[in-house]
């Protein structure tokens, strides 16, 4: 039986959404004290296009993500507390300390991994998608990426293989309007990324990215189609980011200026559920959200180092 | 049983084989369905359909990265790389994903995909169809890197590769395609990680791979004619290296030559001679003496492509280097 994937969304979004929104504040505090490491890149203020498309996807499905993977991995189901092991370097990571923020892996909620190479995950989702469509199985991939993506090679090369072969691959393209530190339009003179897809025959939307209650059903409408045989769908979602390209970076404090409550997808749909007349099914979520990721966090730094042996293995099978 | 086949063929009969025996296996490359340009694929798409003998665009990174997550999905591929050169195109995908996915992920996934890379000189193709790269390949940690020279062990490798958990870049040159040997009739694998001694001598080792280990054994042939008892090592696995095999030879002969078509600079030739140094420099009685091309791109003309490529007499030459008094 084809599942449909589910179009509504409800206070247990929400909820997810606090989740990244609470881990990735947390880890930019941690990392302002010095307690994490590494290159983070924050997805605070886009929370809405992680959750929106992972809770209209099956645990079987597969989610490649790119450098600003934790919304992606926490809305796929990862633990925040293994998450937070992951960023401190720690032997309880997923990766037990040896991927780090940008290459996170959870693949036994279907998050299969993350990529530090910009459009670099894109290939990766289209093989899962080949693999799928060749053994008859119905599982779904989606690969999410930045703007700056669609001026690589490897993203066009994609999109033309997806349209060819048809793959079972949604493509979400979280447009915040800055490749690294550079607006898009210092960088291309296509303002609708949409369009590429669409030259390849690609069925596209561009939309609100940070109204979850317009994501949801367009993720769902697109993994549907994806499943059902339909073939490759492309998602620009166009989306705000409050925080500059990675923590510390130059740019910080622009994100900060730019920050407006009214593109803040989780005051939006907060909005959304009060007129909806469920106010009361949203009282103490932020809190109960924030209280746990506190705790995660809390014993992911208790956790310890990796082995010194660790350094060497995985690096090939074991014997 | 054995029979006499081209080394193309131990290649085909292997792919044959193994997508029989694995319905995970799967090819991926340009032109697969028509054989390539060599014919090592000729045939299979009439046998198993376009969904295990697929056909790409000339889309080399997208490519190489589709196999790689078709591989985190449970698949086997084999994505054949026309050219060598080619391989520069998907280098992201195979050193930065392929390569380090397992370690990066602390084994919660592996890359089981092979990597045909056809490559090396002959027919002047000049310098952006003839590259030797396997030094690109023994750097990246992660990768594991075959180069059979005999037919035997194009498809005992070949065999290997598939078989194997991590990503298996198969370097295949195409001046041995048509060269001729013993073929097992049930393809067992050859373990990567282990050279053969294809020649016993005392004096001198020469270690060669690929196409080098015939120039090699001719130049042990001639030099056996002067009373020089050239030992001749296939390295066969250039990742990772069988140092137990060369250290024991070169113990014995306390003379060493390394041979490769690739440019000597920074080659495999310096990894090797940087091994033997390391574990037995006491047992050399003469320095190690590298063979390899200059530092030049491929020149396309013949007569200057013969110039580039290590040939009998370069092997001669290095072998007596290693015997003067000194």
């Amino acid at each position: 039986m084809v599942v449909t994937a589910p179009a509504q969304s409800g206070p247990e979004d929400l909820e997810m959404m606090w989740r990244i929104r609470a881990f990735e504040e947390k880890a930019s505090e941690l990392f302002a004290r010095g307690k994490i490491s590494g290159l983070l890149h924050l997805a605070i203020g886009q929370e809405a296009t992680a959750v929106g498309v992972c809770g209209a996807l099956q645990p079987t499905d597969r989610v490649f993500s790119g450098h600003r993977p934790h919304g992606h991995a926490i809305a796929k189901g990862a633990e925040t507390g293994r998450l937070f092991a992951e960023l401190a370097g720690r032997r309880t990571g997923y990766c037990g300390g040896k991927g780090g923020s940008m290459h996170l892996a959870a693949p036994e909620v279907g998050f299969v991994t993350a990529t530090g190479i910009v459009a670099g995950n894109l290939p990766l989702a289209l093989g899962a998608a080949l693999s799928s469509k060749c053994r008859g199985e119905s599982d779904v991939a989606v690969a999410f990426f930045g703007d700056g993506a669609a001026q690589t090679g490897l993203f066009h090369e994609c999109l033309n293989l997806a349209s060819l072969w048809q793959l079972p691959v949604v493509l979400v393209c979280e447009n915040n309007g800055f490749a690294e530190f550079s607006p898009l339009s210092a960088h291309t003179v296509v303002e609708r990324l949409a369009d590429h897809a669409d030259t390849y025959g690609i069925p596209t939307e561009t939309i609100d990215g940070n109204d979850l209650t317009v994501v949801r059903p367009a993720a769902a409408a697109a993994i549907d189609r994806a499943r059902n045989g339909g073939g490759p769908s492309f998602l620009e979602c166009l989306t705000h980011r409050l925080r500059g390209h990675y923590e510390g970076d130059p740019t910080l404090k622009r994100g900060a200026a730019a920050r407006d409550e009214a593109k803040d997808p989780i005051q939006r749909f907060t909005r959304f559920l009060h007129d909806a007349a469920r106010s009361a099914e949203l009282e103490g979520i932020e809190v109960r959200v924030r209280a746990e990721v506190e705790q995660a966090a809390e014993e992911a730094l208790a956790a310890p180092w990796p082995e010194r042996d660790d350094l060497l293995t995985n690096v090939v099978a074991q014997p | 049983m054995t029979k006499t086949i081209r080394y193309i063929d131990a290649i085909s009969s292997v792919l044959r084989q193994e997508l029989e025996r694995d319905d995970d296996v799967f090819i991926l490359g340009e032109d697969v369905s028509y054989g390539g340009p060599f014919g090592a694929t000729a045939g299979l798409s009439a046998s198993f359909g376009p969904t295990r003998v697929i056909d790409t665009p000339i889309s080399e990174g997208a490519v190489m990265g589709l196999a790689v997550g078709a591989a985190l999905s449970g698949r086997r591929p084999i994505v054949e790389v026309m050219f060598a050169d080619f391989v520069t195109l998907a280098m992201d995908q195979l050193v930065n994903h392929a390569a380090k996915i397992r370690y990066m992920t602390d084994g919660q996934l592996s890359v089981p995909m092979t990597i045909r890379v056809q490559g090396g000189v002959g027919g002047g193709f000049g310098a952006q169809h003839s590259q030797s790269l396997e030094a690109w390949f023994l750097h990246v940690p992660g990768l594991k890197v075959v180069a059979p020279s005999s037919v035997k062990d194009a498809a005992g490798l070949l065999v290997a590769a598939i078989r194997d958990d991590d990503p298996v870049v198969y370097l295949e040159h195409r001046g041995l395609y048509w060269t001729k040997g013993l073929g097992a009739s049930d393809e067992t694998p050859t373990p990567i990680g282990t050279a053969a001694v294809v020649r016993s001598g005392s004096d001198v080792t020469v270690v060669a791979v690929s196409r080098m280990v015939g120039v090699a054994v001719s130049a042990a042939e001639k030099l056996a004619e002067d009373d020089i008892d050239v030992e001749v090592l296939d390295l066969r696995s250039v990742a990772p290296i069988d140092w137990a095999t060369i250290d024991e030879s070169v113990r014995r002969t306390r003379r060493l030559v390394v041979v490769h078509e690739a440019v000597v600079t920074g080659g495999l030739g310096a990894e090797l001679v940087a091994g033997v140094h390391a574990t037995a420099f006491e047992a050399l009685i003469s320095p190690a003496v590298r063979v390899g091309a200059p530092s030049t791109p491929v020149p396309a003309s013949p007569f200057l492509e013969c110039l580039y490529a290590p040939d009998t007499d370069d092997v001669i030459a290095a072998v007596l280097e290693t015997l003067h008094e000194r």
